[in-house]
């Protein structure tokens, strides 16, 4: 299935100034019920956005009207904890087009990659940049290029540039899927599986 | 340069490297469960293709069925709907699955060591973070998300980046009533959840080997609580017992075979890792977490560290933390009030944890205070905890053995912990709400649970058991 191809974006920005958000935050166990991957976006933070009568919180960020936009950026080590891909599929669900963060836990960075959410690691301090950007203005915007593999402050033009491996790149540019390469790899596989070891 | 056990695993299954790419991993054996599995089969099946490998697959339900009453047809609709879906898909493509009530159900990485599927050299991935549990066996084992189920069961490889490698040594003879859940979660406590991000881990030094089979699980099962992909112990006289005659297990001529490939399986002297770090055993005390990552844990005699100890860049996070908790900085451990206490899951659920609490609360009795769950990490634990004589010697000290499954270590099912009350779990997760909306979870070992169950409140074991 091809992913959404992934273009530059510039855009106002979702804060969330807070360390270590884990994947029981980002969509807690119990919504993990369903077997498609539809409607997670409805159900991202849930505990942190909603009241136990399932009314909103009215002082947490998503339900904040002043701020908006396609990014998320938030504090260091995000989407640590399960393998839960419902996790990526929530966050874009949602409508993320990108995390910014200054450190990602790894299956959460594999499965935002798998599907079609670029995470954009930046240093500690362009991290406080743009959170600062974002306290004087809600509306302060961050500019992500992929081709060129850089991140802007558009508050302050402040720019950065932010890794990913030049296989990932292409897939994300060109919204290709790993799986329908694998599958035109039949050939090696059944060539490896010949030569492994066996007892 | 040698060769790290790690390398050497990886290096024999890449069946292609992609230049600044990931590398294409081949698969050796890949776990199911019903939570992470649907939507690989809807991909698959929207492709119009199959499951490559079908023998290769092993699916047991454990995350969302109930752990009482399992004769009963599930009670929660979309529970059921989603057990059901994992049998349809895999009786649609001839997987292998260990269904409910089956004598070899169970929580997957509790039932593939037991069966002797799991073996060392082997790359064994599974849609759950603590498939890093196998790599105890000496095997690459890591969790992986849905996008990768479906690679896997389409192709039998995923494609993965070569992680760095660590190497923590434990050294040193352990101190009584330290267990080797304390060793990881002391571990966890030095290095942060993120420290590990980017490595792959072999746990190493003499305080490792000294452990039994199912304790090294333990260490490796929460290697991903540091954030590692994985983690590993290389294989030794007391795998090779461990495995021997079980289902699965090599036998005959085969077995000496494998068992001669085994003991290759090490790091070779002169290898080199990304990062090494040493510990001494004698520094590891029971330990016990405070905050809301497991990250945040302490010696269960210490006290919760002040503000002042913290970075400035996570202060705020760390009170938020105490703030869920309902913990102030600075405060003492020992005395916290403790209404639940949840022995079980992938971490402490098999059977020398159900003896080792058993023989704790030995002719002692639960806290009238306190709720217990105590949960075996399968059907074949379960069985064997009754031909022991546990259930009754649990039942006699006020405590009640329930059914397998994952349980109160996510709460999807109905063992949830309520809002605000306070649970020691010998599980690995106490992020907000894990055990259930609202819930305040404090990870410790069996021993450390078994203290909390019988006093109400947090207890170092050492102090009321004798050792
Ligand atoms: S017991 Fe907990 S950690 Fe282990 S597989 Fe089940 S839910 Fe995951």
């Amino acid at each position: 299935m091809p992913i959404d191809k992934f273009v530059t974006v510039q855009t106002s920005f979702v804060p969330m100034p807070i360390e270590n958000v884990d994947t029981d935050q980002i969509i807690p166990a119990r919504f993990l019920k369903a077997t498609t991957k539809d409607g997670f976006g409805d159900n991202l933070f849930y505990d942190w956005r909603y009241e136990k009568d399932g009314s909103p919180k009215a002082d947490f960020v998503l339900n904040n009207p002043a701020y908006s936009g396609t990014v998320l950026v938030a504090g260091k080590n995000f989407g640590s904890g399960s393998s839960r891909e419902h996790a990526a599929w929530a966050i874009a669900g949602y409508g993320f087009k990108a995390v910014v963060s200054s450190f990602f836990a790894d299956i959460f960075r594999g499965n935002s990659l798998n599907n079609g959410v670029l995470p954009v690691q930046v240093s500690e301090a362009f991290l406080a940049g743009l959170f600062k950007a974002v306290d004087a203005d809600n509306k302060a915007e961050v500019k992500i290029d992929l081709e060129n593999q850089t991140i802007t402050n558009v508050s302050t033009g402040e720019s950065e540039g932010f890794e990913i491996n030049s296989y990932k790149k292409n897939c994300l540019m060109n919204g290709y899927d790993d799986i329908d390469y694998l599958l035109s790899l039949s050939e090696e596989i059944e060539a490896y599986e010949a030569q492994a070891v066996k007892f | 340069m040698g060769k790290t056990l790690f390398d050497k695993i990886w290096d024999s299954h890449v069946v292609k490297t992609i230049d600044d790419g990931p590398n294409v991993l081949y698969i050796d054996r890949h776990f199911i469960h019903e939570v992470t599995s649907p939507q690989a089969f809807g991909g698959i099946k929207a492709r119009g293709g199959k499951v490559a490998r079908p023998s290769q697959v092993i699916a047991t339900p454990d995350h969302n069925i109930p752990t009482v009453n399992q004769h009963l047809t599930i009670q929660d609709e979309l529970s059921r709907h989603q057990v059901e879906t994992l049998k349809k898909n895999c009786e649609e493509n001839g997987i292998t699955m260990y269904g409910l009530n089956h004598p070899y159900n169970g929580i997957v990485h509790v039932v593939g060591p037991e069966l002797g599927i799991t073996q060392p050299g082997m790359t064994i991935v599974c849609g759950d973070s603590h498939t890093s549990t196998h790599g105890a066996f000496g095997s690459i084992a890591f969790g992986i998300g849905t996008s990768e189920v479906e690679m896997a069961l389409a192709t039998q490889c995923i494609m993965q980046p070569k992680p760095k490698s660590m190497r923590i040594n434990i050294e040193g003879e352990l101190g009584k009533g330290v267990t080797s859940k304390d060793i990881i979660l002391y571990i966890i406590s030095k290095l942060s959840t993120g420290g590990g991000t980017g490595y792959f881990v072999e746990f190493a030094g003499s305080a490792i080997r000294s452990l039994s089979m199912e304790a090294r699980m333990t260490v490796c099962n929460m290697s991903i609580e540091m954030g590692a992909r994985g983690g590993m112990i290389a294989p030794d006289e007391t795998t090779f017992e461990y495995i021997k005659g079980r289902e699965q297990a090599p036998k005959g001529e085969a077995w000496d075979k494998a068992v001669a490939y085994w003991k290759s399986l090490v790091t070779d002297a002169d290898a080199k890792f990304d990062k090494e770090l040493t510990f001494d055993g004698a520094d590891i005390e029971p330990m016990i977490t405070y905050g809301t990552n497991p990250g945040m844990g302490a010696k269960v005699c210490e006290n919760i560290p002040t503000l002042e100890s913290i970075e400035d860049s996570s202060q705020g996070s760390f009170q938020k933390s105490m703030e869920y908790m309902g913990f102030a900085a600075g405060d003492k451990l020992e005395g916290k009030q403790v209404d639940y206490v949840f022995v079980g899951s992938c971490t402490n659920g098999r059977i020398e944890d159900l003896r080792a609490f058993c023989e704790a609360v030995k002719g002692k009795q639960k806290a009238e205070s306190v709720t217990a769950w105590i949960v075996p990490g399968s059907k074949q634990v379960e069985k064997q905890a009754i031909e022991e004589g546990l259930k009754e010697q649990l039942e006699a000290a006020g405590f009640e053995l329930r059914q397998p499954g994952c349980s109160a270590c996510l709460a999807m099912n109905d063992d949830k912990i309520p809002a605000g009350k306070y649970a020691v779990a010998t599980s690995n997760r106490n992020f907000e709400g894990r055990q259930g909306p609202g819930s305040r979870t404090m990870l410790a070992s069996p021993l450390t649970a078994a203290a909390a169950a019988v006093t109400g409140v947090v207890t170092d074991p050492r102090t009321i058991f004798n050792l």
